[in-house]
Formats: structure tokens, sequence, C-alpha cells
């Protein structure tokens, strides 16, 4: 771990009341120095926190987001949770297994360099109203059909990164995870990410026919109601 | 001031979403001319327990799924300068969604992450803690960059930090990423999460009310809880209640997502029914009939074509057998197997199964190993009364809600769809040995026999 790494993770460190809790941002810290969590990155936690070794496994081998092989550029996650797998997220799944040639958590391609892949079937990823969904590196990639994830992880094998549907423009997933641990490396482009499209057509349903069919909430008072009076302490 | 006329509010209500439609609807400036912040000059210059009376007589109840009230959660946190009072006090914001089908925060955090924090702050002085954390998943990258945004933001003009707008009271927050467990958004489990250890569930009690993060007083609330707060303070109690009903009050962001011509994010009164939902969202795919959906999230009872009329309430899903949960109402139309679904949530909650408690780590193995033996027909008659029996001895015996929820579609499902359960397991095909399994999975990815054991549909 480089001279960076260590002012940092005394940075994530100050930010909490007790020092343990940095070490979820602690291990996204070196999962983007090394691409993965390895040893070395378990015995720099341990260290930094005063923790044994042990301790830090336990906690590094319970969430999946950590990866404990090294991982590709690019981490492509399919949900094939029941809603997503029902409009095609097995299908998709199966064809990009078939079409990488991995299975689960396996990478194609050298580790890291560019146009790897790892791919995983991810549990439900909170946009079921744009499924089937894939995120890369945790940037959504909405309403997907087989060709079009095809397509996509064809792109990602090119070296190319084509945009998300919602979400800040491609990068690789050790800089997502530096950004996961709280860091950017550059604050412009990090600027441009915060700006990066959001709200999907089917977001705004909703305001879409409220606004078709004149519906609004109970307008609020001009002025904000005074607060209740403070109850007598019995 | 007088209370609001009473009648029937519109279909639509946004209130929770109005901002989603602004451009740069994330930022401060966005925020700000839409009357943000504004609330927040208002309860600082209240008495922190008039905000804690306020929310009460609002009537709010948690978002998160299990509808606690919440001005009462504020009041158990022990005040005074003596005793468990004297300890810090902590908010910490439950913005791990993951329950199957619920995707209500993701995108308030991403359009609208300013009312989230104005509502960290107010409720942080309601309850008097100094340190706030907002535990996002991980997975939720974008919303993590919009809510870290927004915090910067909120400190850079006095809204954050020493001293905010003169009143003397102090907040930091910190924007925390998870690492990927459904299992965090147990709020025990969280708590052990944020404390950087495994997520698993704690004993309770004692309640995180008396002892939570790092064992101190703690508030625990879900992301569209608290971004109500600022609305009930510019609007007022008799406001709120002009929406929904008596016992759940309020709007609420109902997430309408499966075989449905325009799935989408509706916000609309408490109560609302699946019935108008449906109506709202253009009615069922292609016109194939509704066969059975979830009210809120899968760990919510399943309810079928005979429910349409429930009002999506805390009482109406109650009484009509299920839970309200997160709104997340998944329709499935009649292609889809109901076996085939519940196995597949199923294997969701084996999987994410903390591995604490031998009636959930144990009983879900065991509930995945039937439903799959079942899907590959290769079910018996008796696998049923197994399946019913398991999951009796994990239904309140597990020591979170997790193992809870891991029975409901499988009890809802054989409720509603026993005979369907009963012709699957009817439709044995010629196994003399096991090991020719792998040949019958083979001859059933064949797309005939596909369409009707998965259920996928195009």
């Amino acid at each position: 771990m480089n001279e960076l790494t260590h002012v940092r993770a005394k940075e994530i460190i100050a930010r909490y009341p007790v020092a343990r809790s940095a070490l979820l941002p602690m291990l996204h810290l070196v999962q983007a120095e090394e691409g993965f969590v390895s040893q070395a990155g378990i015995a720099f936690c341990a260290e930094q926190l005063e923790l044994t070794t042990a301790e830090v496994s336990a906690v590094a081998t319970f969430y999946t987001m950590y990866k404990r092989t090294p991982c590709g550029e690019h981490l492509v996650s399919v949900c094939t949770n029941t809603l997503c797998a029902a409009l095609g997220g097995d299908d998709i799944y199966a064809r990009l297994s078939e079409r990488l040639g991995v299975g689960h958590e396996e990478t194609v391609g050298e580790p890291g360099t560019t146009g790897s892949l790892t791919l995983e079937h991810a549990e439900c990823l909170a946009a079921c109203d744009l499924a089937p969904v894939i995120q890369v590196n945790y940037e959504y990639y909405d309403n997907q059909t087989v060709d079009s994830a095809v397509e996509l992880v064809d792109a990602l094998r090119r070296g190319e990164k084509p945009p998300p549907t919602r979400g800040a423009p491609l990068t690789d997933l050790r800089t997502v995870e530096l950004e996961l641990a709280g860091f950017t490396e550059d604050e412009v482009v990090a600027a441009a990410a915060v700006a990066g499209p959001s709200a999907a057509p089917e977001t705004l349903r909703g305001n879409t026919i409220a606004a078709e069919r004149g519906w609004a909430a109970p307008a609020l008072p001009g002025e904000h109601p005074a607060l209740p009076p403070l109850q007598e302490k019995k | 001031m007088t209370a609001p006329e009473s009648s029937t509010p519109d279909t639509i209500t946004p209130v929770l979403t109005r901002r989603w439609t602004e451009d740069a609807s994330w930022t401060l400036e966005t925020y700000e001319r839409t009357g943000g912040y504004e609330a927040l000059r208002t309860a600082l210059a209240g008495q922190p327990d008039q905000l804690i009376t306020l929310i009460k007589d609002s009537g709010l109840r948690g978002r998160g799924g299990a509808g606690f009230p919440t001005g009462m959660k504020w009041s158990f946190i022990p005040q005074g300068s003596t005793g468990p009072g004297a300890k810090p006090k902590y908010l910490v914001i439950n913005a791990d969604e993951g329950e199957p089908g619920t995707c209500k925060d993701i995108p308030t955090m991403m359009a609208d992450p300013h009312s989230l924090v104005e509502g960290c702050i107010i409720t942080s002085y309601a309850i008097r803690a100094k340190f706030c954390a907002i535990y996002v998943r991980g997975e939720a990258l974008h919303p993590i960059r919009r809510v870290r945004a927004a915090v910067a933001e909120a400190y850079a003009k006095g809204y954050l930090g020493r001293d905010i707008l003169g009143s003397g009271f102090d907040l930091d927050i910190v924007v925390h990423a998870g690492a990927g467990a459904y299992i965090c958004g147990e709020e025990t489990a969280l708590l052990d999460s944020l404390e950087g250890r495994r997520g698993q569930p704690r004993l309770k009690p004692p309640f995180p009310a008396t002892a939570g993060l790092y064992a101190s007083p703690t508030v625990v609330n879900n992301v569209e809880t608290i971004a109500s707060v600022p609305f009930i303070v510019a609007g007022g109690s008799d406001w709120f209640r002009t929406m929904g009903s008596e016992k759940s009050p309020g709007p609420k962001i109902y997430s309408v997502s499966g075989h449905v011509e325009r799935p989408g994010q509706y916000e609309a009164p408490m109560g609302t029914t699946l019935r108008t939902l449906l109506e709202l969202a253009g009615g069922m795919k292609d016109g194939v009939p509704l066969k059975f959906w979830t009210p809120g999230g899968s760990s919510t009872p399943m309810f079928t074509a005979e429910h349409l009329d429930v009002p999506l309430d805390f009482e109406g899903a109650a009484g009509a057998g299920s839970m309200l949960g997160t709104t997340a109402v998944q329709v499935f139309n009649e292609t889809v197997s109901v076996p085939w679904a519940v196995m597949k949530w199923t294997e969701f909650y084996k999987h994410e199964s903390c591995g604490k408690c031998t009636p959930c780590r144990e009983g879900t193995y065991w509930l995945v190993q039937i439903l799959e033996r079942m899907v590959h027909h290769q079910g018996t008659p008796e696998d049923i009364d197994t399946l019913l029996d398991v999951c009796d001895n994990i239904l309140g015996r597990s020591f979170c809600a997790l193992g809870d929820g891991a029975t409901s579609p499988i009890t809802s499902g054989i409720k509603y769809f026993r005979q369907e359960f009963l012709d699957l397991i009817a439709e044995q095909p010629t196994v003399p040995r096991p090991e020719q399994l792998a040949d019958i999975e083979a001859e059933l990815a064949e797309p005939t026999m596909n369409t009707k054991l998965s259920g996928a549909s195009a």
C-alpha cells in the first residue's frame, strides 16, 4: 500500500466517532488499490484499525462486493432475482455467460487489463421498474434485452465504454471502488459524474400523468404552521 | 393558520417526488429555489420536543416496511444531562434498499438528495444527535455520489457543521457505503455493519433507542420517512393528514414493476389500490391477465387478482393477510410459474441469510433444495407439507425478520396456488437414476419446455 493509501486510511478513520467504523470503506479502498481484497489488503486494514487479520477477514468474506480474486477492468452484474428473471434476466445471464465463456464471479481476459470483464449474477439491484437491469461497475444499464446485453459486453471487451442509462460516464471498477471509499482522483471528473443523468422516464411516470391530468398534492399552506406547543412534563 | 379543507386528494399526489422533474433537481440551487431549507429554519426556531410532537401529530409511520410510528420512535430516545440521556445520540439512515421489488429510495436519493439531508438535520436536532450516518447500499453508486454532493453543499452553506444557522446546534453527516448484504437492511445488522463488523442482527431488547450505534441511543429511520420530515414541518400535521387514512396518513411512493404497460414510480395517497395503480400503469402488459403480485416486496405475502381493491396502507394490507412493506408492487402475469417464482425468491433468501441463527440458515437451505427439486420435476407429494413444516419452524423462531420474510412467498404461494404445486409434482419425468438429472435439465432447456418452467416471457 502506497503512502497516499495510508493517508486516505487515516482520513476515513477521522470521519467516525469510533475507528472500527472505517473498516468497510477501508476495504473498498484496498480493493481500489489492488483490484480485489488481497491478504496484503486485509493485513493493511488490520494494522490501521488495530484488529487481527482474522477479524478483518471475517468481515471481508461476509460482503459480496469485496472480491477475493483479481477482477476485470469492469464488473458486469446481471440481476437474476425473480422479477428481472421473469422479464429476461435469466436469459441475459445465460447468454452472457456463454458469450464470455465464464461463470459467476469469473473473469474473461487478464484481470485489470483493458477489456477484461468479471461476470456475476446479482440479487435485486433496486431498479425493478426498469427491469431487466444490468450494472457495470455499479452504473445502471436499464431495460436490457439479450441482444442489448451482448452488444454491451462486446463493446466493453473491445475497450469501449458505452454510457450507462443512469449514472456517471463509465470508468472502471477500481475508480468506482475509490469513490465508494469516499475519494476521487480528479475533482472536475467527479463534479461531472454527479451531474450525470438520473431520472429515467419510468421514474417520472407518476409525475407525468399528474401533469397531464392536472393532479397535485394538496397545496402547502403559504406560511409554515406554528409548531405544536410544548407539552407539560409529567 | 386554519386546517386545510378536507376533500378527497387527487389520485397522484407528488410531494416527495415533486422536485424530480426540475432541471438539475439534485442541486442545492434547485432545492432552495423550490422552498428547500426553509423548514430547517422553522425547525431550529422551535424546541426539539415541539418537532417530536409535530411528527407524532402527523401520524407519520416508517416507510422502510414495518410502519412504526416515527414520532414515537424519536420520543423513546432518553434525554437529560444524567443517566442514559447523557450519552451521545445518533441518527442512522437506512438507505440499504434491497428488498426484491423495492426501488423508491434510490430514485429519491438520485433526484432529490437534499430532502433527505434537510430531513436528517431536522431529525438530528429533534433527537439531539450531533452525528448522523447515512448508510447507503454499496451498489447504489450514483445515489451515493448525489447524497455526498448534497452533504458537501450543505456544509458549504452552513446547514451542517458547527453552530448551524446561528442556532448553536452542531451536526456532522457521514455518507457510508455498504458492501453488498441484504441483511444490513435489518436495523441492528445495519448498526453492526456500520460499526465495521459482519452485518448480523442483534438480539432485541435492548432496542436501538437505548443501545444502538456504539451502544448509545440511536434512531434508525428509512430514507422516505426522513425525506418526508421537511414537508411535514412546512405543511403541518393537518396538511399531511389530508392524504391517506387516519392510521396510515400521508403520501407514499408506490413502485410498480413487472408485467404492466408502464412500470414506474407513482406517489399517491396511502390506501391506493392495485386497481388504481394498474390503471395508472396502463394495465397489464399486452393484456395478459394478472396472476399474482406483491404489495410491498418479496417478504410480504403475495396477493392475487382477488385483492385488486385492497387499500394499500398498513391496515388494509395486513387485514387482507399480507403487509404493506415497502410498497414494492411487483406484478406477474399468467405466464409466470408460481413454484418457479417462489424458488427464485427462496434462492435469494438462502443467499442472503447471514448464518447467525439456525432456523434461517438451515431452513432456507433446505427450502431451496426442495423447491429446486420440485421445479426440476422431481417433487414428491409430501414436499408441500415438508415446505410448510420447515416454514413453520422458521417463522417466529428466527433472530430477525429475514427468516420470517423467507417464508412469505412459500406459504402464500401454496395458499393461493396449491393446485399448481400439485400439478408440477405430478409431472414426473422418467428418472430411473438421479445422475440423469443433467440430461433432463438439458432437455428442459429446449424452448418449448422452458416457457412452461421458467415463466420467462419476451
